[in-house]
């Protein structure tokens, strides 16, 4: 069967939600195009990334911005630090393209996000837009729908 | 419990020219002293024209701790009506923006009432024939504010129904507003989407002295600004400077440069950093934006209007805008260690949209529950809020660059790390918690 597969597909957001939730950024870093970008829109089916507000629009620079910054020794809102957990419903595979290596899956999850006696629970929507890098799959773009995006939050500080 | 409600004049021992008592950010009576006097006597931002640009449109947020509808009236003006039906006491919208067409209609008993709160019908009168209805408040419709301003274009609000004049409350400080909407070719700004709503366990004050606190930013956001700077040397600089580069690493700016910026002091709690320069005056320049400028206010005054670079404008009490990008933070106190921080985003008309997508990566990178400069931010204001419960160290100290005999009834411009801004928006809140806030009008005339 060609690479990838539905389950290739589905088995690779899983992994990235395991990376995220174990800390480990530098091969999450990896597993992205270099002009990809994350968003996070604020408002309900949000269309627009540049000309209204974002909770999240984050080029590679920015993304390694906010992961480097993570182990820094004065990263004062970190000290503690947070720590997050991804539960997964199975990932639709919406749209796979082998002729131009465009996939798209999309993904309810529930992220939990916990630092010293607090803890929250976000209930949000992950659309992921993969692509083939030298036969290896990357991710292309992702946006994260929160359901509540347009409620007044404290802190976030790991990624949904 | 710390009886402050009993006894206004204790109030007046909280300020000292140089330290405040740490009760005017965690005592409940304070705060609650806050609601029915400060925020009744000041004029207060309610919101911009534009998020009501139609006959109907409504939007609804709070002064202080009352709820209110801004909405646009069918001649046109704008009305700010308290936020409750005159019959039960439920709120008439709930929304947060909307249209009511040509009335607002009580889903509760249908009383109804024209877009300027006055009673149009109540089913049923018949009911109350003879009962003396008419001579009741709930007869007059919905309640409106004690006075309302439109300032080109910005909706302010006096819940007193007498008290100090708009112009006299804001006086020169107006000039921030004015530099801000003269960067629209058109001399017009218009909302761009709903705002960032991030929600802080802290005291609303603290937010508002963080404004102005710059000695804070190369400290405190070491690890975001500090980071980037050096992420961009390690990559070696090459490659076009990523647009992070030109919003966060200004942050960490030394000492010398913030110093240099100075900062402006207004009477009545208001003031700005960014007086002779600022973190915002080296952005790049927009093509095609300078000659639209040129084209509607001729090159001398086009360049006296983008020269000014104030980076942060507090208009005291609750409010801060960012004229040189366009950007408004609202600090919407909702307890004495509870504060709603909205940040919204102004579109120049007819400017190039490279102009707004600067101001809205602005808003989000540095401004959102999820920016790495908001995280250590708030960090820094909850550890305070916790802190300073700490009994028998009570005072807050504002003493930097303090001068003897220092007079915040008159126009100042100092170094730009000084407290003076924060001493004078404590000033100003002694003077507006002194007069007890009436929203009648004829208790107000008395």
């Amino acid at each position: 069967m060609t690479f990838p597969t539905k389950d290739d597909l589905i088995d690779f957001v899983y992994a990235e939600a395991r990376m995220l939730d174990e800390g480990r950024y530098t091969q999450w870093l990896e597993s992205w195009m270099p002009d990809g970008h994350y968003w996070m829109p604020l408002d309900y089916k949000q269309e627009d990334p540049n000309l209204v507000t974002s909770l999240l629009y984050e080029d590679n620079f920015m993304l390694k911005l906010r992961v480097e910054r993570l182990n820094g020794a004065r990263t004062f809102s970190q000290k503690p630090k947070s720590r997050c957990h991804h539960v997964l419903q199975r990932p639709f595979v919406d749209e796979m393209d082998h002729e131009n290596g465009r996939f798209i899956t999309n993904t309810a999850m529930h992220y939990v996000e916990t630092r010293l006696d607090e803890q929250f629970l976000l209930a949000l929507t992950a659309t992921h837009e993969l692509t083939l890098d030298q036969g290896i799959l990357k991710i292309a773009n992702k946006r994260v729908d929160l359901l509540n995006s347009d409620a007044a939050f404290g802190n976030i500080q790991l990624l949904p | 419990m710390s009886g402050y409600m009993q006894d206004q004049k204790a109030i007046d021992g909280l300020v000292r020219s140089h330290q405040v008592h740490r009760d005017i950010y965690i005592d409940q009576d304070v705060f609650r002293m806050e609601m029915r006097n400060l925020f009744v006597n000041t004029w207060v931002f309610v919101g911009h024209e534009s998020q009501t640009p139609n006959k109907g449109d409504y939007f609804t947020t709070q002064i202080g701790d009352q709820p209110v509808i801004q909405v646009r009236h069918s001649d046109g003006n704008i009305h700010v009506l308290y936020n409750r039906c005159p019959h039960k006491g439920t709120k008439i919208a709930i929304d947060r923006s909307g249209n009511t067409g040509k009335f607002f209609r009580c889903p509760y008993h249908a009383w109804s009432f024209k877009t300027d709160g006055c009673l149009l019908a109540i089913p049923l009168k018949k009911g109350y024939r003879d009962t003396g209805l008419d001579q009741t408040e709930s007869a007059k419709g919905m309640k409106a504010v004690g006075a309302v301003k439109n300032y080109r274009g910005f909706i302010f609000a006096r819940l007193a129904a007498e008290g100090v004049a708009f112009d006299a409350f804001f006086g020169d400080s107006l000039s921030s507003i004015d530099n801000m909407v003269d960067r629209s070719p058109a001399g017009r700004l218009e909302v761009a989407g709903p705002p960032l709503r991030y929600m802080h366990k802290c005291n609303w004050k603290m937010l508002l002295e963080n404004q102005t606190d710059t000695c804070h930013p190369m400290v405190a956001h070491e690890s975001s600004a500090g980071t980037a700077v050096r992420l961009w040397d390690e990559m070696g600089q090459k490659g076009p400077t990523p647009a992070a580069m030109q919003i966060i690493a200004p942050f960490m700016s030394p000492y010398e440069f913030f110093e240099d910026m100075g900062i402006r002091t207004w009477p009545n709690g208001h003031g700005h950093t960014g007086v002779h320069n600022s973190i915002h005056a080296n952005y790049s320049e927009i093509p095609g934006y300078m000659e639209k400028m040129v084209e509607a206010y001729g090159e001398e005054r086009a360049k006296q209007i983008l020269g000014e670079s104030r980076h942060n404008t507090v208009y005291f009490p609750n409010i801060m805008i960012k004229g040189p990008i366009q950007q408004m933070r609202v600090f919407i106190p909702l307890a004495a260690d509870k504060t709603l921080v909205e940040s919204y985003i102004y579109r120049l008309v007819d400017a190039p949209d490279e102009l707004l997508a600067r101001t809205a990566m602005y808003n989000r990178m540095i401004n959102a529950p999820t920016s790495i400069v908001g995280h250590d931010d708030l960090e820094m204001y909850e550890r305070a809020q916790e802190g300073l419960h700490v009994d028998g160290l009570e005072w807050v100290n504002v003493q930097r660059l303090y001068e003897e005999g220092e007079d915040m009834e008159t126009e100042a411009v100092v170094n730009g790390t000084t407290e003076r801004q924060m001493r004078n928006q404590f000033h100003a809140w002694l003077k507006f918690m002194r007069a007890p806030g009436s929203t009648d009008a004829q208790v107000a005339a008395q």
